[in-house]
């Protein structure tokens, strides 16, 4: 199959492009950029005229839902969603039911995923067995499976003995170790910023020492092990700064903040919008701006959708008791373009955070459209605007703290190894 | 964001917090409940505004005053009253909240009641029901006490009429407590100039002077002068653990005596939500001494408690 997609503004990153290019797809892979190779002959052409063209995205956090949790969301229904969203690789985090701390448990949903055929899954594996946070798994083993990092998803470890050992362990194999920073003591119970908005709605609130705290003892114990950390979702003026010194004092860290994390604050959560209710808690507009300048000056590296479909029946409770977390992999684009038209940003600035970083964070070939490189393509439509409804959300989950915004970026075709998955 | 509490016309269409309602609807409800005041010193202690109408009260938490007080003024109003201990039934059973309150709203029921622990129950339960039905909220967490807020501001009202020259002191457990929230809310928005609550770090929200409020943690310095004294009730699994080393020492610095209470203007009102924990934030000499109002309360709360069914009925 040969696909010749004209006319479209290309954007790469990576490669420094960011300019009316042609782009040309033979035997899954990209063939040429700007001119022709000898003798093609397209079976298929895409006329994306005043439409963009960037590298598929890839996505650090999205949860599939399975094993375990199919009635929220399947394989099958998330998939169709990352496509739609124009996400071509994505990570999973390994709180599945049963948590992803076997290797066969990895080997099989990587098995699922490929025979879709469709986006290209890469799994984290549990640091500890059942995420309990006592022993640690065949890290080996599981990375032999396909496990790409090593995460606790959203439960702490409380030992910082078996923190440290699971840190050295890792090390000594060069894995990569994924934390969110949350200190589960302070954090305890907690639903919201510790701020006005919770003392006003009586919301038991989250400190942001719990970041702090926990970003403290992360960045120590990797230091004193040398383990390469990834910290999830920052939510903090202060844990951005915590990162940025340590990045200018040249420790290996990395750190993605979510999509939501950049648009909504606790003043968001309104008369208790349940669909607000996320992990970490959305903080006050000063932690807001200093994400996005965070993320501005590199010291955030990538933006995820942190995808969690959750079901109706599950945000149905009083706030503190509805199920955490929101649909994403459909908004990661558009909440990236707007991030990037309320900072007065580049475009290719701001894909850069959905492509090429979280794919450099994964030590994975993707994230750009090098010449020979697999053809991951997303091409959208910068300028269609689209409401978000439940009826336009390919995703099981419907909730999402963005229900009824209209966002500029549709995605208008996803290639995955050059096939076209959506469009 | 529309305010859910309030119809297209302005009009109080559910009562979920005193944040967000303007002082006119603040207003008609004192001066509906002042007009309901008498009805109790009657021989018929009845008036037949709510007559056909069924009021559900219900109590996801446990409540006795509350409860008898709303069931009292329903049955005043000529409603008829279905009282349901839900913690005790549907609940452990593993119905949720708006299960229960189909259920219910198929029997035909107009109003609603309802206490539960958890904040934002009674938001919920608002933007689920039927656009017919009113919802009362009767105590959600720690968020709002709506009718108590407003029987305090009825109270103070009664004892000191001129609100916009007043100083008020809080004084307790304002992180849990859902009547300070309330009252709170109700103070500032009627135009009470100075509001403070005094209270221990441990026991105050991050932020809590956002809400309009001075904040001391010295009782003989918060006092000072004040026209009005709320006291808050401290939960028993409070006063032992991280919040607070022992009742006796939270007796000691922050319990109202006699002597601390010299502190405030010599008319100066004392007040209590109920149940209290004599020795513990109250002295009795205090609780049962010429400047308590806090028996007054629990009367006018049944007015006042009359005046939001009437209104929500008439909107």
């Amino acid at each position: 199959m040969k696909i010749h997609i004209k006319n479209g503004h290309l954007i790469d990153p990576k490669n420094g492009i960011d300019a009316k290019q042609d782009i040309y797809i033979a035997a899954g892979k990209i063939a040429a950029i700007g001119n022709a190779p000898e003798g093609f002959v397209a079976n298929q052409t895409i006329d994306a005229t005043n439409l963009v063209i960037i590298p598929g995205l890839v996505d650090l956090s999205a949860r599939l839902r399975e094993p375990g949790f199919e009635h929220k969301a399947t394989l099958e229904s998330e998939i169709l969603a990352a496509a739609a969203g124009g996400v071509t690789s994505l990570v999973c985090p390994p709180d599945t039911d049963p948590v992803l701390d076997e290797p066969g448990l990895v080997e099989m949903l990587k098995h699922r995923a490929k025979q879709l055929n469709q986006a290209h899954v890469y799994p984290l594996g549990a640091l500890t067995h059942q995420l309990a946070g006592k022993e640690i798994t065949e890290m080996c083993e599981l990375s032999e499976a396909g496990c790409v990092g090593f995460s606790q998803a959203d439960v702490t470890i409380k030992d910082t003995q078996v923190l440290w050992r699971a840190m050295q362990y890792a090390a000594t194999f060069g894995f990569t170790v994924w934390l969110r920073p949350e200190e589960p003591y302070l954090a305890k119970d907690g639903v919201a910023h510790d701020g006005e908005v919770a003392a006003r709605l009586g919301l038991k609130g989250i400190p942001t020492a719990a970041e702090t705290l926990a970003i403290a003892s992360i960045l120590r114990i990797a230091k004193e092990t040398g383990a390469k950390v990834h910290l999830c979702r920052l939510s903090s003026s202060e844990g951005v700064e915590m990162v940025r010194t340590a990045k200018k004092a040249g420790q290996q860290v990395t750190c993605d903040v979510s999509a939501n994390h950049l648009h909504l604050t606790d003043f968001d959560i309104g008369y208790f919008n349940a669909n607000t209710h996320l992990k970490p808690p959305v903080r006050s507009q000063r932690d807001k701006t200093a994400l996005s300048n965070g993320l501005a000056d590199g010291t955030i590296d990538a933006i995820c959708s942190d995808h969690t479909p959750v079901d109706d029946d599950a945000k149905l409770y009083p706030f503190a008791e509805a199920e955490a977390g929101a649909t994403g992999l459909e908004l990661l684009l558009p909440l990236t373009l707007k991030w990037a038209e309320e900072n007065k940003l580049k475009l290719s600035d701001a894909v850069k955070h959905i492509t090429q970083a979280p794919a450099n964070i994964l030590g994975v070939e993707a994230g750009d459209l090098s010449v020979n490189a697999s053809a991951d393509i997303c091409v959208f439509d910068p300028k269609q605007y689209w409401k978000v409804e439940a009826k336009a959300l390919l995703s099981q989950g419907k909730n999402t703290p963005f229900l009824g915004l209209e966002l500029a970026g549709k995605v208008k075709y996803t290639l995955v190894n050059g096939h076209v998955v959506h469009g | 964001m529309l305010n859910p509490q309030l119809n297209d016309d302005g009009e109080l269409k559910h009562l979920l917090s005193i944040e967000g309602l303007p002082k006119r609807i603040l207003n008609q409800i004192l001066d509906t409940a002042e007009s309901f005041a008498g009805v109790a010193e009657r021989e018929v202690k009845k008036v037949p505004l709510l007559r056909g109408k069924t009021v559900c009260n219900l109590f996801f938490e446990n409540s006795t005053r509350t409860r008898t007080t709303f069931e009292i003024a329903a049955k005043r109003l000529s409603a008829d009253v279905i009282t349901l201990n839900v913690s005790t039934s549907s609940q452990s059973k593993g119905e949720t909240i708006l299960d229960t309150i189909d259920n219910l709203t198929a029997m035909h029921a107009d109003m609603f009641v309802v206490r539960h622990a958890q904040s934002g129950a009674a938001h919920m339960i608002a933007k689920h029901v039927a656009p017919h039905i009113s919802v009362i909220n009767a105590g959600d967490g720690s968020h709002a006490h709506p009718t108590q807020g407003l029987l305090d501001v009825f109270t103070i009202r009664k004892y000191k009429p001129e609100m916009h020259n007043l100083r008020v002191a809080i004084v307790g457990d304002v992180l849990h407590s859902r009547v300070a929230r309330s009252e709170i809310h109700a103070l500032t928005t009627l135009g009470v100039p100075e509001v403070r609550v005094i209270a221990p770090k441990t026991l105050l929200p991050q932020d809590v002077e956002k809400l309009g409020v001075h904040v001391y943690h010295d009782m003989n310095e918060g006092l000072k002068d004040v026209d009005v004294v709320m006291m808050l009730r401290l939960q028993n699994e409070r006063m032992a653990g991280a919040m607070l080393p022992s009742a006796q020492e939270y007796f000691k610095i922050y319990g109202l005596t006699s002597e601390k209470l010299a502190l405030a203007k010599p008319d100066a009102i004392v007040m209590h939500p109920g149940p209290m924990n004599r020795g513990v934030e109250i002295d009795s000499a205090v609780a049962d001494g010429t400047q308590s109002v806090i028996l007054p309360q629990v009367t006018y709360g049944i007015a006042v408690r009359m005046a939001v069914m009437s209104i929500l009925a008439g909107n």
